[in-house]
């Protein structure tokens, strides 16, 4: 019942979104329906722009996950971009440094960003559980640094590619993309299509069963619902609140080593967020804090955007018009107090109506 | 009753109801109050006298009924309405602001300013409200500290402060809820004759309790209310406590708890000399001592406030112990873990429920293995079995009749006697040696209560040891074998039940035994 | 390395005090709006749509007062809509604000797109229309006190706004109402006060302030909006408020500090000191973390901050 309610909520708030995007769109004069149309046909238009939309997709859902992670054990991991910072970083590095046989240079790669990651969040973790200071203004200033020191490192000369503003390329080893040349489903594998979304699947999964099956998850959630109660209970708060912490950071590490790995192959000098962490809190919100329920947030997300940018050059129409649907959804999801209220009404009159019919 | 005139009506509520969803808090309640008058409301908690009141405050919107004031019939759709009619409340929780001081408190929402002229500067004159304050407080003799900090006053001059912003906002009807719950009973005395003293100068007072007792010494009428709906009002003179509780309750009821003859056996836990501090870093527990014996319930009175919760909390591992030994079964447990202490013999029924012992957001079968979710037979190597962690809810949620009897339910939605229960199954299954059970029946149905009596006795019949920590004198009464009274952090005196009566106790909780040994010293 | 002279201090300060100021008025905003018990993370979206609504009606105007006004109007608009969230309907207040950080910025590029021909970079105003610098032309030229006095009117504003946001919060009527609200509502709620109309006040005021801090930035520290201008200056406001424990004193002493950071960083970049500069940026953040956690843990802010009030609850 809780569940119903909350997926029609969910929806309810989606469909406000695009609507009020579209009154905006049609207040400065462009034609809500058309851009609408670009998008959609933007994202399944052809094979391989279901397969881009899915390949945007796979760094939200993963940052989802880890923003959901924290959420159920009772933190608010603001900090998952420099969490994604961290892991893109060390999964190049290592990807470019080492030299390690195919497959396992990729698993390498992977785990030791999962590790940077996770201690780089484990760090806001243990301020919090050892000083009591708060997760989100830490996560908030270790994103900014994450962010410089990811620029830092990669104008170092050894690692930064000559005439650009990025770091050298990974080697052929550490890449998850599939093999070029599969040549059935159209277009679909001209995308850098990677082993990334298989990967993000089975931690979705992985993640539910922690929390569900396993004595650490019934501590986590038993922290996160009320840490008085675990203490007494006999449960150590402060080590679960560095665990917690930690397990969200090597999710998003996770995210920007797949992104490194299957997509750009390359970290970039970042003159601002690129916002895959943020994005991720809006992808959460969306699943209401359900790692499964993540993967179709983020591909709603992931499709939102990637056919959303494609409304600028067909008709002009600015796409930051997205961030604006964005930013609603994520606003009426805040008030669900709201739509309670909305549908109790709704109810009552309902109910009224039949009392007036007899 | 000399204060009485039975020809002014002040308030008259009729018919009222109110209505919470599908909850009925107030069904057709009819209340009427004299000038002058002292009205006591009695009913058992969550019966709706404070709802009542809170309909009659303007803080709730009555769905049903009316409600004159003087002979004028008024909608009091917001407290303001109700000020300016001159009714003012102390609520049971002080509405007040820790951070701000007394004559802040008392004038916030009706401040004075500083005018220049005609021109209203919006600016706080404190000066001269600091002198309305001090004169208001002569007038009435409720003695409060104008400038210092509410965090930095008694428990007894913030009620005094409460009573005061009522009376600086010219209120001529005075709602107490349950003023006397945090008062030693000398403090109450205290505060009776204040209620007098302010009938004299034609104030009208309605006082919410569940104390009989104060009722008989207090007040003029009473007004008894059961499940929402009133029972009958009744001139307090003509009965008796029997009576009143009879029509609170619904049934006879029987204060005396059933006991067996005690069978105290050797020392299982030996407090000694323990120092615990507060959260403010100040020694809240100064050097306690205490021992508890197998087969005896222990109570432990004294007025909040005095060290029991930094005393409780150190005692289970959720505070550091500065000095001192804590001796269970032969072991020092101090400064262990809670996990430890759990182990080794003692079990704690919690004195905030719902703070520590329950997550409320957790079905009641997951609350029965919080303190063994990480032993077989509910986990093996570090995976839940969900079926046998729901079989032995559903056996607890048998033998100790929770209701509704559904092991996957959120605990948040049982009542509070239900989640108590959850709790006590959950402890009492561990067989603890010492069973700590603190605050174990606050806010519970008379039901729950005897539930909750009936284990703890249980528990003492079978040769454990129960060390009781309540505020209420008459539980510690009815149950103890041994009184411990605390006061200031210590231990002041321990009195055989036999030789301790409420008048005694009384005296060493507001610190009376300790002046005698200075004096003596 | 040369020595510092009187001149490089004077510079050092002089930036300190331009960057401190915008970060001065965002920090008042979350000064207001965190007493008043409404948890606001949603500054730094404010923020960034004060900066373009600001420099955008400057530029269309040729006024930068109206701009700076306008600013601070735009910032009240989105954060009417956080109280809106967090007061009417009880929402999850940090929620909210990661909302309103999605709109602010969304928004503000989407309409730079609209005005000025899909950039998302607004035309620079003239030098002309800039806010003026009260004191030009009364000290010497690269003089010490020329340096550090000679600064754009809403430098001295901002410092104004620090005495006006203390008086206003300790001194008067509505200020002890609105501590009040944000420590125990229900009290005050039983006292007659309406809750919800204090906090719609102090949230709205907390936008517009925030607005106004991202207009300074964008007519007075620079001359245009664009997308990275005001990236991540909320979130050092919010710490900053953070670290001067909720009091609009202690939030201006923080932002001196935060300035002062970023005075260094500009300072050392113009010599030839090798430093990465990326490590330089890196300081203010390190900072806060280092100082959170030495003493402000502890600190709490008014006690009832980010609990939604509910009248009604049984």
């Amino acid at each position: 019942m809780m569940k119903r309610n909350r997926l029609k909520f969910t929806i309810i708030s989606i469909l406000v979104g695009l609507l009020v995007g579209a009154f905006i769109l049609l207040a400065v004069g462009f034609n809500p329906l058309e851009a609408y149309t670009i998008m959609i046909r933007g994202i399944f238009g052809k094979p391989k722009y279901i397969s881009w939309t899915i390949i945007r997709s796979t760094p939200l859902i993963l940052t989802g996950i880890s923003v959901a992670f924290a959420f159920r054990t009772g933190l608010f991991n603001i900090g998952a971009e420099g969490q994604f910072i961290i892991g893109a970083l060390v999964a190049t590095l290592v990807g470019y440094f080492w030299n390690l046989p195919p497959v396992i240079h990729a698993i390498v790669a992977i785990l030791m960003a999962c590790l940077a990651a996770a201690i780089w969040a484990g760090l806001a973790g243990f301020l919090k559980a050892k000083f009591g200071v708060n997760e989100v203004i830490t996560t908030i200033m270790l994103n900014w640094i994450a962010l410089y020191l990811s620029n830092a490192i990669v104008f170092w000369d050894k690692f930064k590619r000559p005439n650009s503003e990025a770091s050298q390329k990974i080697l052929e080893t550490a890449s998850i993309r599939l093999p070029k040349g599969i040549n059935f489903l159209g277009d679909f594998f001209r995308a850098p299509v990677n082993w990334g979304f298989i990967i993000a699947i089975l931690v979705a999964i992985l993640i539910r069963h922690i929390l569900k099956n396993t004595t650490l998850g019934y501590q986590l959630r038993a922290v996160g619902f009320n840490s008085d109660a675990a203490e007494y209970g006999g449960i150590d708060v402060k080590k679960n609140i560095v665990i917690s912490m930690a397990i969200a950071g090597a999710l998003s590490g996770l995210a920007g080593a797949v992104h490194v790995l299957g997509v750009t192959e390359e970290v970039s000098v970042l003159a601002a967020m690129e916002g895959n962490g943020f994005d991720g809190i809006a992808v959460s919100l969306i699943a209401a804090n359900s790692s499964i329920g993540c993967i179709f947030a983020g591909l709603l997300f992931g499709g939102l955007k990637y056919g959303g940018y494609k409304i600028q050059p067909a008709m002009g129409a600015p796409s930051e018009i997205i961030s604006i649907v964005i930013g609603i959804i994520v606003f009426f999801i805040s008030m669900p107090k709201l739509i309670e209220m909305l549908t109790t009404l709704r109810a009552r009159r309902k109910r009224g109506g039949e009392i007036e019919s007899k | 009753m000399k204060n009485v005139d039975f020809q002014t009506k002040v308030i008259e509520m009729k018919g009222i109801t109110k209505k919470f969803g599908d909850f009925v808090a107030n069904d057709s309640i009819d209340l009427t109050v004299h000038k002058g008058e002292i009205h006591a409301l009695l009913g058992e908690n969550g019966a709706g006298k404070t709802t009542l009141m809170n309909v009659l405050y303007g803080l709730y919107l009555p769905t049903e009924g009316n409600i004159s004031i003087n002979g004028e019939r008024i909608e009091i759709k917001n407290p303001n309405i109700a000020i300016e009619k001159g009714i003012g409340m102390v609520h049971q929780h002080f509405m007040l602001i820790d951070k701000f001081t007394v004559v802040e408190n008392i004038i916030l929402g009706m401040e004075t300013t500083i005018k220049k002229g005609s021109f209203d500067t919006k600016c706080i004159d404190i000066e001269s409200a600091t002198r309305e304050v001090e004169e208001l407080s002569k007038k009435y003799g409720l003695h409060v500290d104008s400038n210092a900090k509410i965090h930095d006053i008694s428990v007894g001059m913030q009620q005094r402060v409460e009573i005061l912003k009522a009376l600086y906002r010219g209120a001529d009807i005075l709602i107490l809820d349950e003023p006397t719950a945090v008062l030693t009973p000398q403090e109450v005395e205290e505060l009776i004759q204040i209620m007098g003293s302010l009938t004299e100068q034609g104030k009208t007072i309605i006082i919410i309790t569940h104390k009989l007792k104060e009722i008989k010494q207090a007040a003029d009428y009473c007004t008894i209310i059961r499940r929402g709906k009133r029972i009958d009002t009744v001139k307090v003179n003509d009965v008796t406590e029997e009576d009143l509780a009879e029509m609170m309750v619904g049934r006879q009821v029987s204060f005396a708890v059933d006991k067996k003859e005690m069978n105290r056996g050797e020392v299982v836990l030996d407090i000694d000399n323990i120092v615990v501090k507060d959260n403010r870093k100040l020694n809240a527990v100064k050097g306690l001592s205490l021992q508890l014996h197998k087969g005896e319930i222990l109570g432990i009175a004294g007025v909040d406030g005095n060290g029991q919760s930094e005393f409780l909390e150190g005692l289970t591992g959720l505070r550091p112990i500065e000095s001192g030994k804590i001796i269970l079964n032969g072991e020092n447990i101090a400064n262990t873990t809670p996990r430890n202490i759990m182990e080794k013999g003692m079990c704690n029924i919690p004195e905030d429920r719902q703070k520590r012992g329950l997550i409320l957001d957790f079905s009641i079968a997951e609350n029965m293995i919080l303190e063994n979710y990480d032993k077989e037979p509910f986990s093996k190597s570090g995976r839940l079995n969900h079926e046998n962690i729901e079989e032995h809810a559903k056996k607890l949620i048998e033998k100790f009749d929770v209701r509704p009897r559904n092991e996957k339910q959120a605990a948040g939605s049982l009542s509070g006697g239900n989640q108590q229960k959850v709790i006590i199954s959950r402890e009492i299954t561990n067989d603890p040696d010492v069973l700590i059970a603190a605050q174990p029946t606050r806010g519970l149905d008379v039901g729950a209560i005897e539930f909750v009596h009936k284990y703890l006795v249980e528990q003492r019949d079978n040769e454990k040891a129960v060390l009781l920590v309540s505020f209420e004198l008459d539980e510690i009464l009815n149950l103890s074998d041994r009184i411990a009274v605390i006061y200031n952090g210590k231990i002041v005196d321990i009195l055989d039940r036999k030789d301790a009566d409420e008048k005694k106790l009384g005296y060493l909780m507001a610190g009376g035994g300790v002046d005698d040994e200075k004096k003596q010293a | 390395m040369e020595r510092l002279s009187l001149n490089d201090l004077g510079l050092i300060i002089g930036i300190s005090l331009m960057y401190a100021a915008p970060l001065m008025y965002t920090a008042l905003g979350g000064v207001m709006s965190e007493n008043s018990g409404v948890v606001n993370i949603g500054l730094e979206g404010m923020m960034t749509i004060g900066a373009f609504v600001g420099t955008t009606v400057a530029y269309f105007s040729g006024s930068p007062w109206l701009g700076f006004l306008m600013g601070g109007l735009a910032g009240g608009v989105l954060a009417l809509l956080h109280a809106i969230a967090c007061v009417s309907f009880a929402a999850d207040q940090v929620v909210s604000g990661i909302a309103i950080n999605f709109l602010g910025p969304g928004l503000a590029l989407f309409l730079s797109r609209v005005f000025f021909d899909g950039a998302t970079m607004t035309a620079p105003i003239p030098l002309q229309n800039k806010i003026p610098r009260p004191m030009n032309n009364l000290f010497t030229k690269g003089s010490f006190l020329d340096l550090v006095l000679n600064q754009y009117a809403t430098v001295y504003l901002a410092f104004l706004l620090v005495f006006i946001v203390w008086f206003l919060l300790y001194k008067t009527k509505i200020g002890l109402r609105i501590r009040a609200v944000g420590e125990h509502p229900k009290a005050a709620d039983t006292l007659g006060i309406n809750v919800f109309r204090v906090k719609y006040l102090a949230v709205i005021l907390s936008g517009v302030f925030a607005g106004l801090g991202g207009a300074s930035m964008s007519i007075a520290v620079v001359s245009n909006f664009r997308a990275t201008l005001i990236s991540g200056q909320g979130f050092i406001a919010l710490a900053a408020m953070i670290f001067g424990k909720w009091t609009p004193q202690g939030s201006m002493w923080a932002c001196l500090l935060f300035g002062a950071a970023q005075g260094i960083v500009v300072y050392l970049g113009g010599t030839d000191i090798k430093v990465s500069s990326q490590i330089l940026e890196m300081i203010p953040y390190v900072l806060t973390l280092i100082i959170l956690m030495s003493f402000v843990g502890k600190a709490t802010g008014p006690a009832a901050n980010g609990v939604p009030y509910e009248k009604n609850e049984a």
